[in-house]
């Protein structure tokens, strides 16, 4: 009885290392739609195993420049210190687009306020507009919600809405994306920002106008795909040139029509 | 044979204590090595500095005043001392908007370059820069983080950029300020739950009870947190009208109710402990039920019971995911129940996951995890004391 435990861990055991495993890491954001496509990959290519982790896209492009991943997700492009490390480890990287994810920004349903300038969303989360009154709205406290800064969410608002300025301090921060639509569906003078896929009926999408208010667009996966919706930003794989042959099967496949179709389904905007 | 087995046995103990100690030990090190070295690292980000003009008589600022310019919050250099001039920040990423990429050269060697051009052409600018491409500038004087910035400072933004903020008194208050008013809640109905258990229930109820209050502890922190955040936050913030519902009340709520099993368990234990000769000896005296609880019982169980309070706000400070979900989590000092606050346990959970490895940022949560071992320490120390003590005059 142990003999043959023992000969089937080893057996199980020289079976896993001899696959070779594909290791993806980083973005939580991407890491819902990166299983889904790991999951199909792997019905279809049997053989092949694609495991698939979290922690952040810091974290992800951090253990592709330690060697520990073959494929960082992020939801931010790469900083300029981590490709400055990447290079003086004599290694060049690439980067590939897989798909696009739009910002919304939400507030509870009975808020008449429907249009906001990137100006004032900026004045909002950083602390200069502080009652909905200033933006045409009822005389109610602002009360903003972000993301911890954990999220490459919460890095993506602040440089593409606060223009690199800061949140203000003591903005709430919440741990996850339910939370802040759980939060901003029960409070009245709440205002935060999720991913497009996030968006439900207890919480009202507010129109965004990048050009000091001349155009206001409701987000949705048309407007962000033909670029009317401005808060929008790619998911991207980043892979280490060397390993190209290794990742480039899987990458091929996120990228055809059936990972594309995946794409749509995990609610992010397909290329 | 036996005597063999037995010493196996021994043995076996001790190396298991010794290494337990000995990871404990290790553990304890590592948080404050890692803690201490905060204090090795620069005001600016690492690997980059501050650049301005050769003309500009400025020569070094506060962490606070760097992160208020990149805020344009200081507009004018007169406001730090300098000349009439409007302060212009740039960060690298803008020369990158400014110059198509062929003009860097392969490797970014001209861009040390490029940058010096921009700040020759702009008198008030302050230039946020990596160290390998400095220019042919001033560069400002970059200090150590100070023991002040931090156990001083009044702001927490870690992420800030060109300097973090890493400011003590928000997390520190915070903590406590959930942690007090969660033990001024649990503290009666604690007591007077053992109270009731110990004294009054018959054994029926104590057989229902007792297992019902066990099992209060045994529900995970995050659930606790899901029912504050779907339940009790809503519902505090309807009956209460207030303009948020994620406060230090609801996390104090939660924090009580997840306090009152320890405080009921070890509070019971105490007054059960007392001798049947002494109540025996009160109520022979001529004392009723009631006076013989509130003048010999507590009085001689006093010390178990402050034990029971010491180590429920223990549970309260450490506790980590519940506060996470209901406080709100705002890096704000608190001036009242409704605000929304920020705890020590909370951020360090929170924030670890994108802290980079051995950055400012990674040491400054050590730095808090040092900080809230010692308050705990102190509170075990604390309930050690007291629970050692002979009942006052009565034993």
């Amino acid at each position: 009885m142990t003999k043959q435990f023992i000969l089937s861990t080893v057996i199980l055991l020289t079976s896993l290392t001899s696959m070779e495993a594909q290791k993806i890491k980083g973005s939580d954001t991407v890491l819902p739609l990166s299983q889904k496509e790991a999951e199909n990959y792997m019905k279809e290519h049997p053989s092949q195993t694609v495991v698939v982790t979290g922690g952040g896209s810091g974290v992800g492009l951090s253990a592709l420049i330690e060697g520990t991943t073959d494929i960082a997700q992020s939801s931010r492009k790469i900083k300029f210190d981590e490709r400055q490390k990447i290079q003086a480890g004599g290694q060049t990287i690439q980067e590939v687009i897989i798909a696009y994810d739009a910002l919304v920004i939400i507030v509870h349903p009975q808020n008449r306020v429907a249009n906001l300038t990137r100006e004032q969303l900026e004045g909002i989360f950083t602390g200069k507009i502080t009652n909905w009154k200033e933006v045409g709205g009822d005389d109610l406290k602002i009360v903003p919600y972000s993301r911890e800064t954990s999220s490459g969410t919460y890095e993506f608002f602040k440089e593409s809405v606060l223009k690199n300025r800061n949140y203000k301090s003591g903005i709430l921060s919440m741990p996850a994306t339910g939370a802040i639509v759980q939060s901003v569906s029960q409070t009245r003078g709440a205002i935060g920002y999720i991913g497009l896929a996030y968006i439900n009926k207890h919480v009202k999408a507010i129109h965004v106008s990048y050009d000091k208010g001349k155009t206001f667009t409701a987000p949705s996966i048309v407007a962000a795909k033909n670029g009317k919706y401005p808060v929008v930003r790619p998911l991207l794989y980043y892979y280490l040139t060397k390993s190209e042959k290794q990742v480039r099967p899987f990458i091929n496949y996120v990228l055809s029509p059936e990972g594309q179709k995946t794409v749509s389904a995990t609610g992010f905007i397909p290329l | 044979m036996k005597r063999i087995f037995e010493r196996i046995i021994e043995f076996a103990l001790i190396v298991c204590g010794t290494i337990t100690t000995l990871v404990i030990l290790l553990m304890v090190i590592f948080l404050f090595k890692e803690g201490t070295g905060f204090f090795r690292n620069s005001m600016v980000e690492k690997g980059y500095a501050l650049c301005v003009q050769e003309e500009n008589p400025v020569d070094e600022l506060t962490s606070a005043q760097i992160k208020q310019i990149f805020d344009y919050e200081i507009e004018n250099w007169n406001e730090l001392g300098g000349n009439n001039e409007a302060i212009t920040p740039f960060r690298l990423e803008e020369i990158f908007n400014r110059y198509p990429e062929e003009e860097w050269g392969e490797n970014y060697e001209l861009l040390p370059g490029k940058l010096e051009e921009i700040i020759n052409e702009t008198p008030g600018i302050i230039a946020f820069l990596p160290v390998q491409y400095l220019p042919k500038a001033k560069i400002l004087h970059d200090e150590h983080l100070l023991p002040d910035d931090f156990f001083a400072g009044s702001e927490w933004i870690p992420t800030a950029t060109p300097a973090p903020q890493f400011g003590l008194l928000p997390l520190l208050m915070g903590t406590l300020w959930v942690s007090f008013f969660a033990i001024l809640i649990a503290l009666p109905l604690g007591l007077g739950v053992a109270i009731y258990l110990s004294e009054l229930a018959g054994a029926r109820m104590r057989q229902f009870l007792k297992p019902a209050i066990e099992l209060l502890a045994g529900i995970p922190s995050v659930v606790y947190g899901f029912f504050g955040l779907v339940v009790l936050v809503p519902l505090l913030q309807k009956s209460l009208h207030l303009p948020v519902g994620e406060t230090a009340l609801a996390g104090s709520l939660i924090l009580a109710v997840m306090a009152l099993p320890t405080i009921i368990t070890l509070a019971e234990d105490a007054m059960r402990n007392t001798p049947q000769a002494i109540r025996e000896a009160s109520l022979g005296l001529g004392a009723n039920h009631w006076q013989t609880i509130y003048r010999v019982v507590i009085p001689y169980s006093i010390s178990g019971i402050s034990a029971a309070v010491v180590l429920g706000i223990g549970r309260a400070i450490g506790e980590t995911m519940a506060v996470l979900m209901v406080t709100g989590n705002a890096a704000v000092i608190p001036h009242s129940l409704f605000d929304p606050v920020r705890t020590i346990p909370a951020t360090i959970a929170a924030e670890l996951g994108e802290a980079p490895a051995g950055g400012a940022h990674y040491q400054a949560l050590f730095l808090l995890g040092c900080i809230l071992f010692i308050i705990t320490m102190l509170i075990s120390i604390t309930a050690e004391f007291i629970s050692k003590r002979q009942p006052n005059g009565l034993g």
